[in-house]
């Protein structure tokens, strides 16, 4: 029994251990320092300048590389098939976590470029869209592994041009089968009616559980999907997100956000410089693009230094990608904090790392290097925030998910995959092609008289 | 001959006068010059004068008349050049009426995106800020889409404005594609013998309209009687006289291939453009010498099963292949990221100095405007940077801008939002 022990001891810590040495560490909550992360079960055991090397463990040498904690991407639309249902404006019992797709490339390339969290969100059609989900790139597991364990549940909100798009495509495909609203007056009002609806049948809830409790005849009322998202916002137990640009519409949210008791991350939020003392004062976050502007008329007035001019007033900002492309270099995203608005190195990486964890409520488990956090680790071959780095390795709970040396070493493989499958398909037309030609000469031989 | 010294932010500059004429003399000394032109110079100088740069080195002193910009641990680099662009002719992509870069009908050489350009536009102070100079501005609608220009960013008109209003003539390859997605209703779809057969139709549709304008230009020259004048076949005269190449954006490899051949057959100077599977193609572009103004670097692979780093190493294998290239933002709102476009590439095999030469000389040997822009040399005309670093990394700011020999304001719209709310009580 004792040996048992002993083995299954051994075992899981030449398996489970992993030391990262000699490299450069952005901790971004404790400072820089150049040493080691000594992995353990997934977690980080300990970080710093002179770790002893556990016995058994794994031993990467990063000489002369960089380590950031894995970027967490608050906005996000990859791994998710079919993201909006526009049909109808408060869509809060549709959830992501029916259209997760684990198989999407977009997982591999964002994870190529240091994203080890994703927060996927719904489309803006909607003002109450649906039910997000918060992901690891874990590449090669099915939907279920793809799953954030331990942070709270979350739903989009969206305010101004997209929702009131009336359920138009915005591209003038004209008007048919209008809905409602048409305005961001509407906007508001879709979502306080929805909210008053969602009190009235917290109420009816908590009557038949106090009936219950008094020992009366109760009838449960008949449960409502659309409304208890809703009642789980109003508790404090699920996150809004909140598609917004214009300043007028942040404020609107604000009040609303106030009279029915949630602080929302404000998604965008590229006017959100204009209203920052608002904002700071409401507890809501703020998470925005670094430079976008101008693709629409709400896009306008954004500037480069809203991320940095938010943060000084106080507010917990993230910079996001909400494209698959931009996902992959969102740590030079982060740099551009420091060209616009002179953030400091740690201030601006904690954009893509600590900040988008404070937001989704998972900063106890990842956004930092520090004992006790999920190894979420990106290894850059030099400072992570230029833009003439690239990242080598990327850790999710400990496991190695992304190498540049072994997705190198494995594209000959690919590509006389590729070959074969061209080559099979090719044959496979021409054998259709043969048979297509039997079939008609059949039909021919069939069309002579018969003797 | 009193020194001014580099101030800590654009918005600190002495407001200058828009447009303001060039009439000033500048002595830039003390900087590192990327002269892009041979090697760099450290504690170089630059003479400026009356819109063009009259001397650089190490060894010039300043004029009694020259205003001094001591620019000491600063760098000086050519003005950047957006060789593919939006700027100007789009301010707000999603409303159609701010927007002039497609227009309707599938033969438009006659268009040119110059004449287009909104010197109002908020975009040019926006995207100069960032040390872009010049850019190119292409007409994008069917499949000759127009002359695309080169432009300054900076007048008070378009003919202020103008560097060359036709470097090229702008064509979109037909495009084999059995998928299409429209916004939101989703994908469709449609067999490949189809789509291929409009293909080959729009290549011939092409190649005819090529034909028809060489008997124009015979019978123009003969003088035929009925002649009568076609606007469309007048611009194509330069064009299939060799005088002005043809852009022809092209992403796949069978696309690029067809250009060529047709570019080939109609003996034509062509520029590849786009270009985003031109590392399958690098050899034939070398061995023609066709230079290619690339897609973004900070896009996506073409294919699923490509290299997730696809488009990040295609600038190094191109260099690498011997094919002159340069970069584009194909786009308005982010032209003035342009350089993070080149930047892209180095971490993937672009030598450091071909990434800048590909927004800068490179973009101005392709549209033929190397004499002019693109270096600093003596005679050129006056379009630099005084930078406090690499114009590649995304930390680096630009601290002055000359265009045409003349300092220019980097105060623009976003600054000045920043600044007006930035001091909200």
């Amino acid at each position: 029994m004792k040996l048992f022990g002993a083995l299954l001891c051994c075992s899981c810590c030449f398996a489970a251990s992993t030391v990262i040495q000699n490299a450069t560490v952005m901790t971004v909550t404790k400072g820089t320092y150049t040493g080691s992360i000594v992995i353990e079960n997934g977690k980080i055991a300990a970080a710093g300048p002179n770790l002893p090397v556990p016995a058994g463990a794994t031993v990467v040498d990063a000489k002369g590389k960089w380590v950031i904690p894995g970027i967490i991407d608050c906005h996000s639309h990859i791994a998710a098939e079919s993201i909006n249902e526009g049909s109808i404006s408060v869509a809060a019992m549709v959830g992501i976590e029916d259209v997760l797709n684990p198989e999407d490339i977009a997982i591999y390339r964002a994870l190529a470029g240091g994203v080890t969290s994703a927060n996927i969100l719904h489309g803006s059609a909607d003002s109450i869209g649906g039910k997000c989900e918060l992901i690891k790139l874990r590449w090669g597991k099915d939907a279920e592994g793809l799953k954030f364990q331990g942070g709270p549940p979350e739903i989009k909100f969206a305010l101004g041009e997209n929702p009131k798009r009336r359920g138009e495509s915005g591209f003038g495909t004209g008007p048919q089968n209008l809905r409602y609203p048409a305005t961001r007056m509407g906007v508001e009002d879709v979502i306080r009616e929805a909210f008053t609806e969602a009190k009235a049948y917290q109420a009816s809830w908590k009557e038949y559980e106090d009936k219950k409790a008094q020992g009366k005849v109760a009838i449960p009322p008949a449960r409502d999907l659309k409304l208890e998202p809703l009642v789980e916002v109003m508790e404090g137990k699920r996150i809004v997100n909140v598609h917004c640009y214009r300043q007028d519409e942040i404020l609107m949210i604000l009040r609303v956000a106030h009279d029915f008791n949630f602080k929302p991350i404000l998604q965008h939020v590229l006017e959100g410089y204009k209203v920052a003392d608002e904002i700071a004062a409401s507890g809501a976050t703020a998470s925005t693009f670094s430079d976008w502007w101008s693709y629409k008329v709400e896009a306008y007035d954004a500037i480069p230094w809203n991320a940095a001019l938010m943060a000084r007033k106080g507010i917990i900002v993230s910079l996001n990608s909400d494209d698959a492309e931009l996902m992959r270099h969102l740590n030079t995203e982060a740099a551009k904090a420091m060209k616009y608005g002179d953030l400091t190195r740690d201030e601006a990486l904690a954009m893509v790392t600590i900040n988008p964890a404070k937001q989704l409520h998972v900063d106890h488990l990842v956004g930092s290097i520090e004992p006790g956090k999920d190894a979420d680790l990106a290894i850059y071959d030099g400072d992570p925030l230029s833009t003439l780095s690239k990242v080598t390795q990327v850790y999710i709970d400990g496991d190695l998910y992304f190498d540049r040396d072994k997705d190198l070493a494995g594209r000959p493989e690919i590509e006389k995959e590729r070959k074969l499958l061209i080559t099979k398909a090719a044959d496979r037309a021409k054998q259709d092609a043969k048979n297509a030609k039997k079939d008609t000469d059949k039909d021919k031989d069939k069309e002579k008289p018969s003797r | 001959m009193k020194p001014i010294l580099i101030l800590a932010t654009a918005a600190a500059l002495s407001p200058l006068a828009y447009g303001a004429d060039n009439s000033t003399s500048y002595f830039i000394r003390g900087a590192t010059i990327h002269t892009m032109a041979g090697r760099d110079i450290s504690n170089g100088s630059i003479l400026i004068r009356d819109g063009k740069i009259l001397g650089v080195g190490e060894n010039l002193t300043a004029p009694a008349d020259a205003q001094v910009i001591d620019a000491h641990g600063m760098q000086v680099y050519p003005g950047m050049i957006d060789s593919f662009t939006d700027t100007g002719l789009t301010e707000i992509e999603m409303v159609r009426e701010t927007s002039d870069n497609s227009e309707l009908g599938k033969f438009n050489p006659q268009l040119s995106a110059w004449m287009a350009v909104n010197p109002s536009s908020e975009h040019i102070p926006v995207t100069r800020a960032n040390g872009i100079t010049a850019s190119v501005p292409v007409p994008n609608g069917s499949l000759i889409a127009g002359r695309a220009s080169m432009i300054h960013l900076d007048g008070w008109t378009v003919d202020d404005m103008d560097l060359n209003p036709t470097v090229a003539l702008h064509i979109n390859m037909p495009v084999i594609r059995t998928r299409t997605f429209h916004f939101p209703e989703g994908a469709t779809e449609r067999p490949f013998e189809e789509v291929h057969k409009d293909y080959l139709k729009e290549l011939q549709e092409l190649n005819k309209f090529f034909d028809d304008a060489h008997r124009y230009e015979k019978a123009k020259a003969a003088n035929e009687p009925g002649f009568e004048t076609d606007l469309k076949f007048e611009a194509m005269i330069p064009v299939i006289d060799g005088k002005v190449p043809v852009m022809i954006t092209a992403m796949r490899e069978r696309e690029i291939r067809d250009a060529i051949a047709f570019a080939d057959k109609q003996k034509l100077r062509m520029i590849l453009a786009g270009g985003a599977e031109a590392w399958k193609v690098a050899a034939e572009l070398k061995a023609r010498n066709i230079p290619v103004v690339l897609r973004p670097t900070l896009s996506l692979p073409e294919e699923e099963d490509d290299p997730y780093d696809k488009p990040f190493t295609t600038p190094g294998e191109l260099y690498r292949a011997g094919v002159l290239f340069s970069f584009g933002s194909y786009d308005a709102q982010f032209s003035r990221n342009l350089p993070y476009q080149a930047a892209a590439a180095v971490p993937f095999g672009l030598p450091h100095d071909a990434a800048i030469a590909g927004v800068t000389i490179n973009a101005a040997k392709i549209y033929g405007m190397d004499k002019k822009v693109g270096s600093i040399e003596e005679g050129k005309i006056a379009d630099l940077m005084i930078t406090d670093g690499d114009p590649l990394e995304e930390q680096t700011h630009v601290k002055q801008l000359f265009i045409n020999g003349k300092q220019v304001d980097l105060n623009n719209r976003q600054l000045r939002l920043y600044e007006k709310y930035k001091s909200r009580p």
